[in-house]
């Protein structure tokens, strides 16, 4: 059992949710309540990562963000590391590759919302960002929420994106699918029957606890 | 419980920002090794032996020889290459991404391995796959994708200087690398493969069928050989040098890889 791989896992798919949750709320309420130029066009890239086979997207990132491209070199000046085979680079695959589940439900969480809500808010006097966080959050978090954990699981899943930017570093990059992967090939069959096994139950309880959890607090502060 | 409530969503926030800001996976900075498929359980025998002597230790990544190439040439942070082709360790120095050749360590060698109860029999001349080809005995035959696998590439140059590699071509699943054709060629559903010598040594995979090697003047010799690249540290400069050390050598050959003259 590769308890290092599961805890990568699992802080990849803490920073994915962290980066992504307020890219979820902005660009879900915007393409929920505006209209405007070219926003079929928007969808349609948030929605792309959706189809696009994870092979071809890991070849693009193979290419885009590697030390002879613009965004890999440029990366590289700034921090001194290079973003292909390391953490980071994963992070921004898995926020990139997540994108249609951290928008689409949150999308269809503030589009559920009255019209006339949204406007008894504005003739209240609330700004904007009052009127984000007491009026359409808490009508709109179980679309938000859906999205953070569908957006959590999905990353405990990827496989073939990691397989192409990853380079499996025990430690940076090899996240827990890819161990399994691994092992699997190691003919470590119960090895990877374990960690198959742990990933299910890390799936369940990760569902089982956020709920719980929050609820004692809700409990709680209520 | 209470059914879940905006506070949730809070909740999960805070989940994830706890793990996310959890202490790193590893603190580690022992040098990563990409070896070749076909030393995943020689090079791990290795690794520990050389951790138990040297209270120094290596991180392992195990792959296809082509791939670890491609990466090192986009700037996977591997400080020493094991390939199981040479060619693509001269490839690498010729632009400039490894101080010099380096050395070669071991020559590989192949075996046809059948699962228990397979229609073929492990028979190194491949007759029994020629005949159960002829017979329409065979489903499917598993070897390592020849694009970017050496012993890939070394099993399809065996199988057409027998002329079987037209007849088998439609039964032929390839693995991503050897230790994957290992892997399918045992799974039960093919009929065997061609896989490296060392895989099929190794007791876990020798349990699971039998097998026999292949001669070796068939196919163009698997010339492995061993690199240190630009950013090697001083543990990986160590485990370099303990390659070929006796001790090192000698897991080598239990593994079934032929020293290479004057290596």
């Amino acid at each position: 059992m590769d308890w290092t791989a599961l805890w990568l896992s699992l802080q990849l798919a803490g920073w994915t949710v962290v980066i992504l949750l307020p890219v979820s709320v902005l660009l879900g309420r915007l393409l929920a309540y505006r209209q405007f130029r070219g926003k079929g066009v928007v969808e349609a890239l948030v929605m792309l990562p959706l189809v696009l086979p994870p092979t071809v997207f890991g070849y693009y990132l193979l290419v885009a963000f590697g030390r002879n491209s613009s965004f890999g070199g440029f990366w590289q000046q700034m921090t001194g590391q290079q973003l292909v085979f390391s953490f980071e680079g994963l992070v921004l695959a898995s926020v990139i590759f997540n994108l249609p589940f951290a928008i689409q439900p949150a999308q269809r969480g503030f589009e559920a919302i009255a019209p006339e809500l949204r406007e008894a808010a504005r003739c209240c006097g609330m700004s904007p960002l009052v009127s984000l966080w007491r009026v359409d959050l808490p009508l709109a978090w179980p679309g938000v929420l859906t999205a953070m954990v569908l957006t959590f699981a999905h990353t405990l899943g990827e496989f073939g994106i990691v397989l192409m930017v990853g380079g499996s570093i025990p430690g940076e990059t090899r996240t827990i699918a890819i161990a399994i992967y691994d092992r699997v090939q190691g003919f470590d069959d119960r090895s990877a029957g374990i960690m198959s096994a742990v990933l299910v139950g890390v799936a369940l309880v990760t569902i089982a606890l956020t709920f719980a959890l929050s609820a004692r607090v809700g409990r709680r502060l209520s | 419980m209470r059914l879940p409530n905006f506070r949730t969503l809070k909740g999960v926030v805070l989940v994830a920002l706890g793990l996310a800001l959890g202490p790193a996976a590893a603190q580690d900075d022992a040098p990563v090794i990409a070896a070749a498929s076909d030393l995943q359980f020689t090079v791990e025998e290795i690794a520990a032996q050389f951790t138990e002597d040297t209270g120094m230790s290596v991180r392992l990544s195990f792959g296809s020889t082509g791939n670890f190439a491609r990466q090192i040439r986009e700037g996977a942070p591997f400080q020493i290459f094991m390939a199981a082709d040479e060619a693509f360790v001269f490839d690498l120095h010729k632009d400039g991404f490894t101080p010099d050749e380096g050395d070669l360590y071991a020559v590989g060698r192949l075996v046809i391995m059948v699962p228990k109860g397979s229609e073929l029999t492990a028979d190194g001349s491949l007759k029994s796959l020629e005949d159960a080809l002829a017979a329409g005995r065979i489903t499917r035959f598993a070897i390592a994708n020849p694009e970017h696998a050496p012993y890939g590439r070394r099993a399809m140059e065996a199988l057409q200087s027998r002329g079987l590699w037209n007849p088998v071509q439609p039964f032929l699943v390839l693995g991503e690398n050897v230790s994957q054709a290992a892997q399918f060629a045992l799974s039960g559903d093919a009929e065997g493969g061609i896989i490296a010598y060392s895989l099929a040594l190794a007791p876990d995979v020798a349990a699971r069928g039998s097998f026999a090697l292949i001669p070796d003047d068939w196919h163009a010799p698997l010339r492995q050989r061993m690199v240190l690249l630009n950013d090697a540290g001083a543990v990986a400069r160590a485990f370099y040098a303990y390659m070929q050390q006796p001790a090192a050598r000698g897991i080598m050959e239990r593994y079934g890889f032929i020293r290479p003259e004057g290596g």
